[in-house]
């Protein structure tokens, strides 16, 4: 008897490419997306009625976006997947993902699942980071890719990482007003340059056209930032920034600040399946354990693209095919053996570049010492570091999880997406230990609200 | 108060109609929900605790600070809800 259909979770360019690489094999697998159209957060298609063009949309990677597309296109129009739009999967086990669409409650049994889940900006508190008119650099840019708005008339975008200067291009050459980038990372140095040119140069050349392009229309950029702050009363009137611990805030009149460090990985069902994790010191998370293949722990469950390891959109594409392979071989389907190595080889190159842009944009490891009391470090539940440093005066040793049953850091809505990093990062430091001793946060079902209704939430 | 969202580029949709507190506005045709409101309005929501306002803040349904009433008692993510005709939302004022 035929094994049934691999059951992939998430149509971003990991999930897809894993589908097609499924289907030239026979296959009819499950594609089952949160969102109304394929694509992921990098190559997110606009709603009904819009009419800018991909090259508008998605820049330079616009044939990117449009193949991909394309290839979801046919394989959704001609039935070679099984793909189910508007599709939360909110709780998993060893036999079934429990999902919701439009407000009903299924469950889609698997025998083997490649979790394709993407990722969210990487958010570290400050002062006024709840002030409306705050937001991530990816919703920023979601925005304007999705909506043609602007989060603001005039716009300060802050943290670390190439988003932000993505993000800057991208708003100043739809029209909207950057007042300045306030860039935590100093410049590159000339070494990290050259590597960062070997590993990849049209990277490279991609960023420093972006940087230029801003220079030359005079947004200000400002590199090594120490901090920065959004100040205002009911909604952002301006940001607070210093060049460095010492010196004096500067003010800067804007209505809309855009932040983020990085990005951070949507792994929660790969945590409620029960998949090991490791800390990775490179990307100063957590990430599920993975061989080079992308199978987990967990002998049926395999990972790919962002949601496996922060790579990118090109990353994702490629760990999204060669997760498929694993699956295939897994399944005693042949496979081109070519094909195989020289993804690994592409993906290896990958993992090359990354390493050279998280050393260019590092997490600012000092963000979190000698905060103030009234920082508020979970922006659900609202708990600020006064209460979380009154809870560990009782309970010097709490771990994360306990310090969340203890003090709520966490368990709001978001289920600590939004906290975790800064969370981690403040009680590594008011403990005096490496972020590798601060324990992993656990997950619970279902990974995001939904509706409960009349019905058992689990059929 | 002014609305915190500009809109730049591909706006000319057709017009969508909703309501807020029982006032008639207009927003157009393929606005999510977000879009409609903070083109007008300066906040989503008032929070539980400290009722402070919020507006969102990652547009891609993971932080859930975008959820917004509806004058049946439903909560809908306004980031990633496409506004459709006749929506009716409750959003409290700010406290000053």
């Amino acid at each position: 008897m035929r094994a049934p259909a691999p059951v992939i979770v998430g149509a971003g360019p990991a999930g897809m490419r894993a589908a097609q690489v499924l289907v030239q094999a026979g296959l009819r697998p499950v594609v089952i997306d949160e969102a109304p159209k394929p694509g992921g957060q990098i190559y997110r298609q606009q709603p009904d009625g819009f009419t800018r063009g991909a090259r508008k949309l998605y820049g330079f990677e616009h044939s990117k976006a449009s193949a991909l597309h394309e290839a979801a296109r046919q394989m959704i129009a001609s039935g070679q997947i099984d793909y189910r739009p508007n599709t939360l999967v909110w709780d998993a086990d060893d036999r079934q993902l429990y999902v919701t669409c439009d407000g009903k409650h299924d469950a889609v049994p698997y025998e083997r699942v490649i979790l394709a889940t993407g990722a969210t900006d990487r958010v570290l508190p400050f002062a006024g980071w709840t002030l409306p008119g705050v937001y991530t650099l990816g919703g920023a840019q979601i925005a304007l890719k999705y909506q043609g708005c602007a989060i603001g008339k005039r716009i300060v975008l802050a943290g670390t990482g190439p988003l932000l200067y993505l993000v800057a291009y991208q708003y100043c050459k739809a029209g909207a007003q950057v007042s300045a980038v306030l860039d935590t990372s100093p410049f590159p140095t000339l070494r990290q340059g050259v590597q960062a040119f070997v590993a990849d140069a049209s990277l490279m050349a991609k960023g420093l056209y972006y940087m230029a392009w801003l220079r030359a229309r005079g947004v200000s950029m400002m590199h090594g930032v120490a901090g920065f702050e959004a100040d205002g009363v009911g909604r952002v009137e301006s940001v607070r920034w210093r060049k460095n611990a010492a010196s004096a805030m500067q003010i800067l009149p804007c209505d809309a600040l855009a932040c983020g460090f990085g990005l951070r990985s949507e792994n929660q069902l790969a945590s409620l399946l029960g998949c090991n994790f490791v800390f990775d010191e490179q990307d100063c998370n957590w990430q599920p354990q993975v061989q080079p293949g992308g199978q987990s722990s967990r002998a049926n469950v395999y990972l790919a693209g962002d949601g496996m390891r922060i790579g990118g959109a090109d990353m994702a594409e490629l760990t999204g095919r060669q997760c498929a392979y694993s699956v295939l071989q897994d399944l005693g389907i042949h496979c081109d053996k070519k094909q195989v190595a020289q993804l690994a080889r592409r993906i290896a190159r990958g993992r090359k570049t990354r390493q050279c842009i998280d050393r260019m944009f590092a997490l600012p490891a000092h963000w979190m010492d000698a905060v103030d009391d009234t920082l508020m470090v979970c922006r659900c539940e609202e708990i600020c570091a006064g209460e979380i440093r009154q809870m560990l005066r009782d309970d010097p040793h709490s771990g994360l999880n306990r310090m969340k049953a203890l003090s709520r850091v966490g368990m709001g809505r978001c289920q600590g997406r939004m906290c975790v990093a800064g969370a981690s990062m403040f009680l590594a430091q008011e403990q005096g230990i490496a972020l590798s001793g601060v324990e992993r946060l656990r997950n619970q079902p279902p990974v995001k609200p939904i509706p409960i209704g009349g019905a058992a939430c689990k059929p | 108060m002014s609305g915190l969202f500009t809109r730049l580029v591909d706006q000319q949709r057709k017009p969508c109609h909703f309501f807020v507190n029982g006032t008639a506005c207009t927003a157009r045709m393929g606005d999510t929900i977000m879009t409609a409101l903070l083109t007008l309005n300066g906040h989503l929501r008032l929070t539980e605790f400290t009722g402070s306002p919020r507006a969102g803040f990652c547009l891609m349904g993971a932080c859930q600070d975008c959820l917004v009433l509806q004058e049946n008692g439903e909560r809908l993510r306004a980031c990633s809800t496409l506004l459709q005709e006749n929506m009716r939302f409750v959003i409290p004022e700010q406290n000053r």
